[in-house]
């Protein structure tokens, strides 16, 4: 079959605002292979939201895919209609949302949003839905499902309810599940617990899981790839211990010593000066030049090619002189 | 340490929130939020407070600051009394007594520039004329790391580091000697979270502040605090120096939430301990010991008798049967 059951190429995103279109995302490609877990970490404003939400055609009204495609088992989900989407999302490729309790409809049962995918995509009957519905609800971890099914969502705590997501988007055993920080809202204890859910349940079922996060303590704990991005691009990808152990884009090794570690002795937190820059800001060569410690005239005016070496990518002048010869340059627009 | 003449004394602090039901509204129960706190802030240290939501960490902030009334215990504000004092003589000590709000955006009002929001509390606890104000407030936004053109911005043109900045430009405004944190970093991008640490300390250092730094992020109150309390369902779990909580912890909680923490390495497989279920309600609390029912170490006594707060030795304080 595919090797990649995910292929995303070159994809932009762009919302329509009073002042003309606004591009989001300017061209990231990545890949998801089966039962692999990506990772796609960045501060807010990055893009990996509305690039997460693309993959099943939830963008909001006024933004549009304006180039690239996304090809799920080799079908290009960009040319999709809508009806045809539908059939796929909850099915084929499923959403766990951050915050459940805005994800949950508060006015129907846990019992009935769980019966609802079953019953649309494969077609079961009320009863024999219930069934499997409690018999997911048990394998998220919730005691009593009979009595849960028949519960409200306010009626549950957050952990108890992001486990009720889970089951819900695992419900018609789906390809991929796409995960925008589903711990972020919950306590560490809790959300040790639903990372050690997930880790299992796509084991189990060989799923495979792209989930969004600024956590980068999540990543390590979960992802087998990871991908960094920094205002609507990816700034680097690569394998979890290469990300972690040897970071080339000097984004990704200030975002790693900008977090806290509880293990490690720090006096000062090496902070990445400067924040974040607004979509509309227009910004020649890099992106990442005006907080880069190593910007280089290079870096100011022409935007860096991303160099390649073993499925290691960084989108960084830095590399070049090192890449000559072994690395394989990636001429970006 | 012991030496030293606390700022802020809390003896047995606790309060709790009646739940009325039935027919003639009777109180039936209470939320117990803050249910016994005995706490010394030493002056120029900072004291972090970690737990889980609902564990009463942000009351407790509230009640320091006087902003909840308590239902038992005592406050003792540089050696003053101030458990029962009315609000017209809360008013002087509150220009000494700040506060920094997770979400700044929130705590600013939309319609208000930025430089007015931060002489507003100028204009109520000084006699500086307008100029003055003025020349203080630009005095304290370059301080933060503002820039003196921002005076007339309103709060929608910063970013989220930008406001906070702005919120803590706020708090400096009446040369406090004491600021409640209260998840003052919590919402902001881990590369502006450690600008805004590193802030903190600066300004700690150059103006001698005291710091209540509440969090539930324990790599932040790492790296921020002297000595860190930890809170479980409105009860003290442990106290002690940032340095012995974190390499030795006595308390099963603080284990498991020490080993709950996402570690921002790759390593071999660390060994995790798990807690089981959720946290229990305070309005209906186990009996014995609050940690029990997710206790690895649970025994019969933890259910039947609540552990002592006691000294296990050198500063270091824990409530554990087993500790």
């Amino acid at each position: 079959m595919f090797e990649h059951i995910l292929e995303v190429k070159d994809l932009g995103i762009q919302f329509k605002t009073a002042e003309g279109f606004l591009s989001a995302v300017h061209g990231i490609s990545f890949n998801v292979k089966r039962g692999e877990t990506v990772c796609i970490v960045g501060e807010s404003g990055c893009g990996k939201s509305v690039s997460a939400l693309s993959l099943i055609g939830l963008l909001p009204n006024n933004g549009e895919v304006y180039k690239g495609a996304i090809k799920f088992q080799g079908k290009d989900l960009t040319k999709l209609t809508s009806d045809e989407i539908r059939k796929l999302r909850g099915n084929d490729i499923s959403m766990i949302f951050q915050e459940p309790m805005t994800a949950l409809n508060p006015v129907f049962t846990i019992g009935y949003q769980l019966r609802e995918p079953l019953k649309i995509h494969q077609g079961l009957n009320k009863a024999r839905a219930n069934q499997v519905a409690i018999d997911l609800l048990r394998q998220v971890g919730i005691s009593v499902p009979e009595q849960r099914m028949k519960q409200y969502p306010h009626e549950l705590s957050g952990g108890m309810r992001q486990r009720v997501m889970i089951a819900i988007a695992l419900a018609c055993n789906p390809k991929i599940l796409i995960a925008d920080e589903p711990t972020t809202a919950l306590d560490v204890t809790i959300q040790a617990q639903i990372l050690e859910l997930l880790n299992d349940l796509k084991q189990r079922f060989e799923t495979s899981v792209v989930m969004i996060t600024h956590d980068m303590g999540v990543v390590a704990e979960v992802a087998d790839r990871v991908i960094v991005m920094y205002s609507g691009e990816i700034v680097e990808q690569g394998d979890v211990e290469t990300i972690f152990n040897h970071p080339e884009h000097p984004y990704t090794q200030g975002l790693l010593a900008s977090v806290p570690n509880v293990d490690l002795e720090q006096d000062i937190l090496e902070a990445i000066p400067g924040t974040m820059p607004n979509l509309e800001e227009q910004i020649s060569g890099c992106r990442f030049h005006p907080r880069c410690p190593f910007a280089t005239d290079k870096c100011r005016e022409t935007k860096p090619d991303i160099f390649s070496i073993d499925q290691h990518d960084v989108r960084c002048w830095l590399k070049e002189a090192e890449a000559d010869g072994q690395a394989s340059r990636i001429i970006s627009n | 340490m012991g030496k030293q003449v606390a700022l802020y004394q809390i003896n047995d602090v606790k309060k709790h929130y009646p739940i009325k039901s039935g027919l003639l509204k009777r109180t039936k129960k209470a939320v117990r939020a803050v249910n016994g706190i005995t706490l010394d802030i030493q002056e120029n240290e900072t004291l972090g407070v970690v737990g889980e939501s609902g564990c009463g960490k942000s009351t407790l902030g509230r009640i320091i600051l006087g902003l909840e009334p308590l239902t038992e215990g005592e406050l003792i504000f540089k050696g003053e009394n101030i458990t029962h004092y009315r609000s017209s003589q809360l008013k002087p000590l509150k220009r000494q007594m700040q506060m920094i709000f997770q979400d700044p955006y929130a705590s600013l009002d939309p319609r208000q520039k930025i430089g007015p929001a931060i002489e507003e509390g100028l204009i109520i606890h000084t006699s500086l004329n307008a100029q003055e104000r003025k020349q203080k407030v630009i005095e304290l936004m370059q301080e933060v790391g503002l820039q003196p053109s921002h005076y007339s911005r309103y709060p929608h043109e910063f970013s989220g580091g930008q406001r906070q900045r702005i919120g803590i430009a706020r708090a400096l405004a009446l040369n406090p000697s004491f600021i409640v944190c209260d998840e003052a970093v919590s919402a902001l991008d881990v590369s502006v979270q450690a600008q805004v640490i590193n802030l903190l300390k600066r300004l700690q250092q150059d103006y001698r502040l005291t710091y209540l730094f509440i969090s539930h992020d324990l790599g932040v109150v790492k790296h921020i605090s002297d000595r860190v309390l930890v809170m479980y369902l409105g009860n003290m779990v442990e106290l002690a120096s940032v340095k012995d909580l974190y390499s030795n912890p006595r308390h099963p909680y603080t284990n498991a939430l020490l080993s709950a923490i996402p570690r921002p390495t790759v390593a071999k497989e660390r060994v995790k301990i798990k807690l089981q279920g959720e946290i229990p309600s305070p309005a209906n609390p186990p009996s014995g010991c609050p940690f029990h029912t997710r206790c690895p170490l649970a025994q019969s006594v933890c259910s039947d008798q609540k552990p002592e707060w006691r000294n296990i030795g050198g500063d270091h304080f824990a409530a554990c049967h087993f500790a």
